[in-house]
């Protein structure tokens, strides 16, 4: 097998020495991590080889590296010696000419051991790179039995905020554990949990956004350090979009509270409300007419569009009622909207849903009218043909009926089926109407999913420090002279951008559609009540 | 040259894709045990592009004649100019490198007509083989160039198949020859 040395490109520079590093088993292959510089005394080299294997790090002599420069002659002779003082199976010598690029290879082998192949050589270079740390504390320019040169000698990456942030995070992460401690204790507390209130809030929208904020906030703050990848890269990013979300919010409540917007607003709210119950009454008006030309049945028309009327009327008396506190009470609760955009979006989602809350009452009231038909008229159908319905065995069969019975049926059979169009197209136009509203809701509420779960650190740090996320190793042929060795680059190829949402996306209580298409349109079309929106209460990857 | 490479390119004419249109190959045999192949198809042309912004605003002209609305024509700017940025960027591949290292692995790269490469390592640890497989495009049967990668669990199992050369498709004699190439690689180590 070929032969592959790791070699740092730190170390292409530097002075003439000995190579420590690491040979990988089974791979015939060596990962070289640091020189240490002549002039050095071989005893104390060793001494300082085993003080860093003791603290885990797996370290061998490999070598020599000689780079002569003018007035070091005795070097190729010194640095061959050196073969017999550190005994090993195998030798390296790899030397490298001023003016040229390329290095010239040369492997002394003692005793030669066929070993069988193994996979994956990337993954063990960096993971012996990221075991080796101690032996990166020391390097030339500290003065120790040996100096050395290795890939954090010029310098460790590093940034002044981030050092400031960490040494800010344990106090201001203690401070909000304890609050939120104070938070969560209070909102499990008896008062609040009474039926009722659990009940409310856990269709209003901000009542959950609220929950599951929390939830991030104590990920976030908890005081134990991150230690898995996955784990810190979740924090991070729930930690940035926060920071994103309640900046948004601000830079909407100062926008909303300048110039009065926000009474602007609620002065609105109330004639759209009146705008839409007038809006209401006319629909019903047609309907209770020759609606698109077809001919409904008088009494029933009419006591339907009289019971509906009769509906808006008292909620239109309610919200008059309500009217000159709407105001105030939307001053304060739009001071929410600091908390962050989402809670500004499910916001104006629980506000939509209580304005448009007839429609949601008309909606119930139109399919279960449509509902109780449609189930009336198959079964009066079964009767009319001669057959039943077993629940035991789940199937219809045939039954004899009395002749009473089957008169009575067929009576009730007829007058069903000429009712059908009339409460059929109540049924279509309350659920057209529910439906729309719905649209809208399902659009805010994927809107705050997206904030919520958009990995806004991962993606910052795929586009600007992108060797921080590695998917693989790629390979460069660097040009080199004849006699000598192949010359490889290897660099990190990071992850691809597409793939960077999918893997640090944070899981979230996405609200999906319940039911396929098919299933949709199969309730629809049975007067079935629908809830295409479902929110988990479990979380979903 | 002054590298110890070999370096040559085949004539350009004997090439071609699956669509008929020209291609070169080019092998370049860095040392004994590692060899670089690239296809490159035919560059982005400035006579189909001038031809379709011409169509485009020709018929944003029409438009805003008709409707003399002035956001028919900045829509047909952005439009053209977005359209071709997601080409150049994201569709057109300018050349497609196959770099076989033995004993270390293989390297897949594509190089669009932006400049974007995007490159895929894979270890010699997980490829059981590279072959030429049959495949039915259409109505034709077409030749294509694969490497065979295996299962870690079994072996001798095939677990997945890594097509090559996919947008510039050549035809069966270009593959054969870097089949060839591959196989003498493979054997080696």
């Amino acid at each position: 097998m070929v032969l592959k040395i790791f070699f740092p490109q730190c170390c292409n520079k530097a002075d003439s020495g000995l190579l420590v590093g690491r040979w990988i088993p089974g791979q015939n292959s060596a990962v070289v991590l640091a020189v240490i510089h002549y002039p050095f005394i071989p005893g104390q080299v060793k001494q300082y080889i085993h003080q860093v294997e003791c603290s885990g790090v797996d370290l061998t002599v490999l070598g020599s590296w000689s780079m002569p420069k003018e007035g070091q002659e005795g070097m190729e002779s010194f640095l061959r010696d050196l073969s017999t003082i550190f005994p090993q199976g195998q030798w390296l010598q790899l030397s490298r000419e001023m003016g040229k690029i390329g290095f010239r290879c040369h492997v002394l082998t003692r005793d030669p051991s066929k070993s069988p192949f193994a996979s994956q050589v990337a993954p063990i270079v960096f993971g012996t790179v990221c075991q080796s740390e101690p032996l990166f504390f020391l390097d030339k320019y500290d003065d120790g039995p040996v100096k050395m040169t290795h890939w954090q000698s010029e310098g460790r990456e590093g940034s002044i905020i981030v050092e400031l942030m960490k040494q800010a995070s344990t106090p201001v992460c203690l401070l909000t554990t304890w609050i939120l401690t104070l938070w969560t204790s209070l909102c499990s507390s008896r008062i609040l949990n009474v039926r009722p209130m659990r009940f409310i809030s856990s269709k209003l929208s901000t009542c959950v956004q609220l929950s599951y904020r929390t939830e991030h906030l104590q990920t976030v703050c908890s005081p134990t350090r991150a230690t898995a990848h996955n784990h810190f890269m979740r924090k991070a990013n729930i930690f940035v979009s926060f920071f994103v979300d309640v900046s948004l919010g601000l830079l909407l409540v100062s926008w909303m509270y300048r110039e009065n917007r926000i009474g602007k607003l609620a002065d609105t709210l109330v004639p759209a409300a009146d705008y839409v119950a007038k809006e209401l009454e006319e629909l019903l008006q047609w309907l209770m007419g020759a609606p698109a030309g077809l001919k409904m049945n008088r009494a029933l028309d009419q006591v339907l569009g009289r019971f509906f009327l009769y509906h808006i009327h008292l909620w239109i008396s309610y919200i008059h009622l309500m009217s000159p506190f709407v105001e105030m009470i939307l001053w304060y609760v739009g001071l929410s909207a600091c908390l962050g955009l989402t809670f500004a979006l499910s916001l104006l989602s629980d506000i939509t849903a209580l304005l448009t809350f007839h429609i949601y009452c008309f909606y119930v009231y139109g399919a279960r009218l449509y509902c109780m038909t449609v189930y009336g008229l198959s079964s009066l159908w079964r009767l009319f043909r001669g057959k039943k319905w077993n629940v035991l065995r789940q199937r219809v069969d045939s039954c004899s009926y009395d002749l009473d019975q089957l008169f009575i049926g067929t009576l009730l059979f007829t007058i069903l089926l000429f009712l059908l169009p009339t409460t059929a197209l109540y049924y279509l136009v309350f659920t057209l109407l529910r439906l729309v509203v719905v649209m809208f809701q399902g659009v805010l509420h994927l809107s705050v999913d997206f904030i919520n779960s958009f990995p806004l650190f991962a993606m910052g740090l795929r586009l600007f420090r992108s060797y921080r996320l590695a998917e693989g190793v790629k390979f460069r042929v660097l040009c080199e002279e004849p006699g000598t060795p192949l010359h490889l680059m290897m660099d990190i190829n990071p992850l691809k951008v597409s793939s960077v949402v999918q893997t640090y996306r944070t899981p979230t209580y996405s609200c999906y559609p319940k039911d396929s298409w098919l299933a949709l349109c199969k309730k629809l079309f049975l007067g079935e009540l629908i809830y295409p929106w479902k929110h988990k209460t479990t979380k979903i990857d | 040259m002054q590298n110890g490479d070999q370096h040559y390119s085949m004539e350009d004419e004997t090439y071609t894709d699956i669509d008929g249109k020209a291609i070169s190959l080019e092998c370049q045999s860095h040392s004994g045990f590692c060899r670089e192949f690239t296809v490159s198809s035919a560059k982005v042309s400035i006579g189909r592009v001038m031809a379709y912004t011409c169509a485009v605003w020709l018929s944003a002209y029409i438009i805003f004649f008709v409707t003399e609305n002035t956001a028919v024509l900045s829509s047909a700017i952005i439009i053209t100019l977005v359209g071709m940025m997601v080409r150049i960027h994201f569709v057109k591949v300018d050349h497609e490198t196959l770099l076989i290292i033995g004993s270390l692995g293989v390297q897949v790269s594509s190089s669009y007509a932006s400049g974007r490469e995007s490159t895929d390592f894979i270890e010699m640890g997980k490829i059981k083989d590279i072959v030429i497989n049959e495949a039915i495009h259409m109505q034709t049967v077409i030749y294509y160039l694969c490497i065979l990668l295996k299962d870690p669990s079994d072996p001798e199992a095939v677990s997945s198949v890594v097509p090559l050369f996919q947008s510039s498709k050549p035809r069966l004699n270009c593959l054969v020859k870097v089949y060839k190439s591959c196989q003498e690689i493979l054997a080696k180590c």
